[in-house]
């Protein structure tokens, strides 16, 4: 199935959860799809027997700017057994940045998705063990974000370099 | 009274308590491939948990990458996966080119001279990179020979990376629309023609020696103790926890991104793609530490073949970069996945047509099967985890990037 194909039976199922249909920028077409309603959809998509999405390429946190509202989560998944893939995306605001996991249904998402509270802040609802991966565990803020401000001092260490 | 305690002591010995014992292995450890810390819960030598810490050689290059141009980002690809940068370099500069073709207005292609002179090199890195995992492996698991065979050929091969580029390790070669100009080959010179002669040379040398390291690493009785029947990972585990390249394969997945979603020219190349099948007369199973690292030794003589069929071609005529005024994709955003030496190196760029990237994120294979490794190894001995680590062959600058 091609996106628009997969676009039109997520629709047909989940009908006001899907949000619309990215194709105006360059490069791959997105599904937006409301923050409270991904991991059913992903949980459908990878059981469905004609999506059947069996990986998770990759999840990525996305910060467009200082002066956005939002974060932006992205799912880019591939079907092995059919050979297609789909972007799904969703948009959750910077103070109150949760939405449920996926980990459950991949378990790329599991370190993914720690990634993604670590660097950005977004807790996954429902993740087993959502705790930094790359950053100590007392870093205090997000990184990736793009108004975060690099603290002077770690642990007695210059930080700025 | 002695009756009873005859009983007692036989209780004591058919229940052994041992207290549940926490160990830290690594950052420091040479089995560890890098700085990886694991947390070992161990019940005698039964490990119960390892826990995986990440982390230690985590420099953000996502974020230094908002605040570089394109063409300013490579040399930190070449720094993710430090032993096949090659790779990373053409990753990254792939998703780049395929995020531009996706403006009309623009028309541009990679020469072809530079496609081949891409493929040869990067080849010719994951020769290079499974090497190191070869030598290391059998260094892991206790046979140090081959540790010195792989580097004596792979210092071979970095002398070849030093004629092209300059650099040993950290090549900045591949750049975005062709490959780097900076020690020129002009097509048909001698340069050129002794160029290829010392590839086709290293070929020549190379293509026996695999069997020779199959004949005293994998066939060797006590490594094959060591790996086979280790920490089966089976396809559906494999998929689901996104591990890819030849631990994918390893698992039985007949799935390769150069033959599956041929990129560059792979096309035009005649090549097989190794994939573990059960050997029962030896006693490896699919999915098996040995599984994972034979993959890899066929694998290179894949590569082989592919370099030798560049070499009867010969190198095409033409400039190696394309005409490109400034490296400045469309609005837009794409992943574009390709198919490193350790497996689905993935590259997801937000651009907002300036020439810096908004968000850029390397998709790194090593992260993604080092995540399998907690439930691998659970309730296997300390012993096999060294087995594991070598076998789904991890570089920590990319898992920590």
């Amino acid at each position: 199935m091609n996106p628009e194909e997969i676009y039109k039976t997520l629709t047909d199922k989940f009908g006001e959860s899907i949000l619309g249909f990215d194709t105006e920028l360059a490069g791959d077409p997105i599904i937006q799809i409301v923050p409270a309603a991904i991991a059913d959809v992903c949980q459908y998509l990878a059981e469905t027997d004609t999506l059947a999405f069996d990986s998770l390429m990759c999840l990525s946190g996305v910060d467009l700017g200082a002066k956005e509202e939002e974060l932006f989560v992205v799912y880019h998944l591939y079907a092995m057994q059919h050979r297609h893939s789909v972007v799904l995306k969703v948009s959750v605001p910077k103070g109150d940045a949760h939405l449920p996991s996926v980990s459950r249904i991949w378990k790329t998402a599991d370190w993914h998705e720690r990634e993604a509270y670590d660097l950005y802040g977004i807790l996954f609802e429902g993740h087993t063990d959502l705790r930094r991966i790359l950053l100590p565990d007392d870093w205090e803020g997000y990184p990736l974000r793009k108004d975060y401000k690099e603290p002077d001092l770690y642990r007695g260490m210059r930080v700025p370099y | 009274m002695e009756t009873t305690q005859q009983t007692e002591s036989k209780i004591i010995e058919l229940k052994p308590f041992t207290d549940e014992m926490v160990v830290n292995m690594g950052p420091q450890h040479p089995s560890t491939h890098g700085v990886l810390r694991l947390e070992l819960i161990l019940d005698g030598e039964v490990v119960r948990e390892a826990i995986p810490h990440i982390g230690y050689l985590h420099r953000c290059f996502e974020k230094h990458s908002e605040n570089l141009s394109y063409p300013q980002i490579i040399p930190f690809t070449d720094r993710m996966d430090y032993v096949a940068a090659m790779n990373q370099n053409w990753g990254f500069c792939l998703a780049v080119e395929k995020l531009m073709a996706a403006d009309e207005k623009k028309d541009f292609a990679v020469p072809e001279r530079a496609e081949y002179l891409r493929v040869l090199i990067c080849e010719l890195n994951r020769i290079a990179s499974h090497l190191l995992s070869f030598g290391t492996y059998g260094m892991d698991t206790g046979a140090v020979t081959p540790f010195f065979y792989a580097f004596r050929d792979r210092e071979r091969l970095l002398l070849l990376f030093e004629k092209i580029c300059g650099a040993r390790l950290t090549y900045n070669y591949i750049r975005i629309g062709g490959v780097s100009e900076i020690i020129h080959m002009e097509p048909g010179s001698l340069d050129e023609q002794n160029f290829l002669d010392e590839v086709k040379d290293f070929l020549d040398y190379f293509e026996p020696k695999i069997d020779e390291y199959n004949d005293l690493l994998t066939s060797n009785s006590i490594f094959s103790e060591r790996t086979m029947g280790v920490a089966v990972m089976s396809a559906e585990m494999a998929l689901s926890y996104g591990a890819t390249g030849p631990n994918l394969r390893g698992s039985g997945v007949d799935w390769d991104l150069r033959r599956d979603e041929p990129y560059s020219i792979y096309d035009r190349f005649d090549f097989e793609v190794p994939v573990a099948k059960d050997i029962p007369e030896l006693g490896a199973v699919v999915g098996d530490c040995w599984s994972r690292y034979k993959v890899r030794m066929d694998e290179m003589k894949e590569s082989v073949r592919i370099v030798r069929q560049i070499l009867a071609e010969g190198l095409p005529d033409g400039p190696v970069m394309a005409d490109l005024k400034a490296v400045r994709p469309p609005k837009g955003e794409i992943y574009f996945r390709s198919e490193a030496p350790r497996g689905e190196l993935g590259f997801y760029i937000v651009s907002d047509g300036t020439p810096k990237p908004v968000r850029l994120k390397g998709r790194s294979p090593c992260f993604s099967a080092l995540s399998a490794l907690q439930e691998l190894s659970r309730g296997l001995m300390v012993a096999d985890i060294i087995a594991i680590i070598g076998s789904i062959d991890i570089v920590m600058g990319e898992v920590d990037r």
